[in-house]
């Protein structure tokens, strides 16, 4: 019987989850021995030609890691979801638009304007050309891919089957995935988180709650936090509530607050949004003023309670006129 | 026990038992005057002198402070001393001739004119006899050491420390009580020329809370009371007779489980030197409606008498409506009450005084049964009913001070004039306004408040006592400013709710409630804090929250604060209210 056959594709992503992939150690070998990878452009010198002549639905699983940036990751997109049985989106960035996602809090000419010209480190010549999609060359035409407006989830732009979260996801996460698959037990249905739990971050994370009470907040080097006392109740802005576990806690037990990389809880429509309501219901003051005072200490609100989620929250994207 | 004979007769007492004790116990009466049981005998006056014979040997001692001995045999009444008693007697008369207990002990022992002259004569009925009770009443007893003596021979005399009124001086009355003349007296302070205290809390150690105390029982002020701090005097205990006074009793917190509670917290009064233009507080004969009430009180500090500071009889009296209330700068809303008692201050100073009324008003509001039949009465008594709010209350100038010691500056809004009419007392009628603890009060059974500051009930014209807190209600002034009768209606409507509850027996719960989907709990404890019900407990064991259901009231604070979403209302799950929006967004 011939091997399941593997694919794996970076989109807009930082190559973290490429990594994570590898992390499972010498487990990669009995991947390898148990799928067939027709496509790995990080690893193996595969062209998207080769894919397009692949037949439809040929390939078993897709890990599909990165946002969706420009036309060529979506392009890959369609053309993975056409050949691929199941498409998995494979990290916080394919999940819910990641760290790229940010960048939907500004414009694409407000990105441009500030790399090719206003950034202090640019030497502007010739005016600032910003990348043009077509370029005359002697030897012809040459295009890019066009950088879009918005950066999307893989979510949005073809259909997922399933979900993989984290920035990057663990690798005992990803090894039981993998693991489960080869094990040829029945599927979860389609459109399930796979490779995490169901309830938070604090379910794993071994720090001792109390009941909220916050007048202070603080950014982590700001105090020397107690080890065994939950972050958030020293007053660290932990994103542990209202993140899914699977992670195992690891930014907690190495005294950093949760960022958030695995994304939503089962049943929350908006990590940030959550977050934001549960942290406002326990702020302990009742003078307006005093309400102000202590919000104030919580240093970028949108990077901190949608640091991975924003192109995929209620949100999307901060729109300029 | 030692046994002795007095006057022959034979008795046993205890060692260290005085001779006068000693005597005591066997019926004979020795005369004494500095001696009292509450404290140590002092031997000053020498009245109570006896002959101790032993053997052959006589000693003359006085009995008060000189303990028995085995086998004397004691002469409280030998020719010797009768003799000198008459003597000492002769000696007190001369001096204090007028003095009740003095010339009754002088005829006693047979003394009808002294054969001396004394050289200092005090003619007084109360005079200061130097018994010097109240020196060891107070040193002993009260332990306040204020009183003692001062100078020697016929110059001494009881003093204070430096002649002055002392600030250890607890004002307790010990020394007037045991005063055998009435030479201490208890002096309510003079009226005149001094501002009255018309204070209800506490003026002495122990008290009776107010007058209208119900039961009219004194209580001890642990805080004042010299024996909690001294573990002495007890002279309240020493002189109550069916012996209530109790200082073993302590402060106790009792925990008492209920199913209901009634909130009627009351009221304040505003405070109306916020409104400087009146003057309260710098003003003299400038008075709160509650300090007079507390004038026209029988039992108040003037006895029922209307008085101006310098004790007279005020020539005419301005009552002034809507102190603080229906006035945008303090509370907007009307106090209900101030017109009808306004009214009835006329109606009093009426009977009480010949002063001339004058009421300012900015609406009357006689709304109640009979209320409108009282203004007219008043009408007809000739008070002078002014419509227009007062501007101000100055001193008079000094042209205007034989009509008025006050002036009050108005607009008669229906004349279109402005007045300056001189009294000689204002009274304000100052708004009724929710307590200053009545937040705490509201955070303590989970009630709100409306915008004025009072409780807010269920509903304003279908559910006037409950509140949004099952099992609570609230009735009185609390809720809003009202009358007598409408506060017992609404007390007796709020008390007939909790009866019903209580002879069924159980209570019905609405359905929408907040409930814990555990599998999905982590219990980050975001929740357990904010439930302003305290339906949220936490499960050590499993690690989760939990809902009482019955103590919940679906306010849904939980639901949005849960950050993981596991926190969700009966009836308002996230995906059915989705699905109303759908629904509408169609």
């Amino acid at each position: 019987m011939a091997k399941p056959k593997l694919a794996l594709y970076w989109a807009a992503s930082c190559g973290g989850c490429e990594i994570a992939v590898l992390d499972v150690q010498e487990k990669i070998l009995d991947v390898a021995n148990a799928f067939d990878i027709v496509f790995w452009p990080v690893a193996m010198d595969f062209k998207y030609a080769d894919v397009r002549k692949m037949e439809d639905k040929s390939i078993d699983l897709c890990l599909f890691n990165g946002s969706i940036r420009n036309s060529e990751n979506a392009e890959i997109a369609h053309l993975l979801r056409a050949k691929s049985k199941a498409l998995v989106a494979f990290g916080s960035c394919a999940l819910e638009g990641g760290i790229p996602g940010l960048a939907n809090l500004t414009t694409k000419q407000e990105i441009l304007e500030f790399v090719y010209r206003g950034s202090p480190s640019t030497v502007v010549t010739d005016g600032g050309v910003f990348p043009q999609q077509h370029t005359k060359v002697p030897e012809g035409e040459i295009e890019i891919p066009e950088m879009w407006e918005t950066v999307k989830s893989l979510d949005q732009v073809v259909e997922v089957d399933y979900y993989i979260p984290g920035c990057p996801p663990v690798p005992n996460q990803i090894w039981g995935v993998i693991e489960y698959i080869l094990s040829g037990k029945p599927l979860p249905p389609k459109g399930s988180v796979i490779g995490a739990g169901v309830k938070t971050c604090c379910d794993e994370c071994k720090r001792e709650r109390k009941e909220k009470k916050l007048k202070q907040f603080f950014r982590p080097y700001e105090i020397e936090t107690k080890p065994s006392e939950c972050l958030l109740d020293q007053g660290i802005v932990c994103m542990g509530p209202a993140t899914r576990d699977g992670c195992g806690a690891l930014c907690p037990a190495a005294n950093m607050p949760c960022r958030g990389c695995y994304g939503l809880p089962p049943n929350v429509m908006d990590q940030g949004a959550k977050m934001v309501s549960a942290l406002s219901s326990v702020i302990d003051a009742h003078e307006p003023a005093e309400i102000e005072r202590i919000l104030d200490q919580i240093s970028d609100p949108m990077g901190t309670f949608y640091r991975f989620s924003l192109a995929h929250s209620i949100l999307r994207r901060v729109e300029k006129s | 026990m030692v046994t002795l004979k007095i006057d022959d007769k034979q008795v046993q007492v205890p060692e260290d038992t005085s001779i006068l004790k000693a005597a005591e116990k066997a019926g004979i009466w020795i005369p004494t005057l500095c001696y009292s049981e509450l404290f140590e005998p002092y031997g000053v006056c020498r009245l109570c002198v006896v002959e101790a014979v032993r053997g052959k040997r006589s000693r003359v001692v006085t009995s008060c402070n000189y303990p028995v001995r085995e086998g004397i045999n004691v002469l409280t009444n030998s020719p010797k001393i009768q003799w000198i008693r008459k003597t000492i007697l002769e000696l007190m008369l001369a001096r204090w001739p007028n003095v009740k207990v003095v010339k009754d002990l002088a005829r006693d022992v047979g003394v009808e004119k002294p054969r001396f002259v004394s050289l200092q004569r005090d003619e007084a009925e109360d005079a200061c006899i130097l018994c010097g009770k109240c020196v060891s009443v107070c040193r002993e007893v009260v332990q306040a050491n204020v009183l003692g003596f001062a100078y020697r021979g016929i110059k001494r005399e009881i003093a204070l420390p430096f002649g002055v009124q002392s600030e250890a001086c607890i004002v307790c009355g010990a020394c007037a009580h045991v005063c055998p003349t009435g030479h201490i007296k208890m002096v309510v302070e003079d009226y005149k020329g001094k501002k009255p205290e018309f204070t209800l809390g506490p003026k002495t150690a122990i008290y009776v809370p107010t007058l209208q105390a119900v039961p009219r029982v004194p209580v001890i002020d642990a805080d004042s009371c010299i024996h909690f701090k001294t573990g002495g005097c007890e002279y309240c205990a020493k002189v109550c007779e069916p012996n209530a006074i109790n200082f073993g009793m302590k402060d106790e917190v009792e925990e008492i489980e209920v199913g209901q509670i009634l909130v009627a917290t009351g009221f304040d009064i505003f405070d109306a030197s916020a409104m400087a233009q009146y003057g309260y507080g710098t003003l003299d004969n400038v008075y709160s409606s509650l300090e007079f009430e507390m004038m026209l009180n029988s039992t108040g500090p003037t006895n029922g008498q209307v008085l101006t500071k310098d004790g007279r009889e005020p020539r005419s009296v301005a009552i002034v409506h809507c102190i603080g209330s229906r006035d945008t700068n303090h509370h907007s809303y009307c106090s209900r009450v101030c017109c009808m008692y306004a009214l009835k201050y006329a109606h009093l100073v009426h009977d009480r005084t010949k002063a001339s009324i004058y009421q300012f008003y900015i609406d009357m509001r006689a709304f109640g049964k009979g209320y409108e039949e009282f203004y007219v009465r008043i009408l007809d008594k000739g008070v002078k009913v002014i419509r227009g709010k007062v501007a101000e209350v100055v001193e008079a100038p000094p042209a205007q001070k034989d009509e008025g010691s006050l002036v009050v500056r108005c607009e008669d809004t229906l004349a279109g004039k402005l007045l300056e009419i001189p009294v000689d007392m204002v009274v304000l009628c100052n708004a009724i306004e929710a307590r200053r603890d009545s937040d705490a009060v509201r955070r303590l059974f989970s009630i709100s408040k409306s915008p004025d500051g009072f409780f807010l009930e269920r509903h304003p014209k279908l559910d006037p006592t409950s509140t949004m807190t099952d099992g609570v209600y609230i009735a009185g002034c609390a809720q809003g400013p009202k009358d007598i009768p409408d506060v017992v209606a609404q007390a007796s409507s709020a008390a007939a709710r909790m009866l019903s509850f209580i002879s069924k027996g159980e209570v019905e719960i609405d359905p929408v409630r907040a409930f814990v989907q555990e599998e999905y709990c982590s219990g980050c404890k975001i929740c357990n804090s904010l439930c302003p019900y305290t339906a949220i407990e936490f499960l050590a064991e499993k690690k989760v929250s939990h809902v009482n259901e019955a103590l919940c009231k679906g306010c849904g604070t939980c639901v949005a604060a849960c950050p993981s979403s596991a926190m969700t209302g009966h009836g308002f799950t996230d995906a059915q209210i989705l699905a109303e929006l759908d629904g509408i967004m169609v």
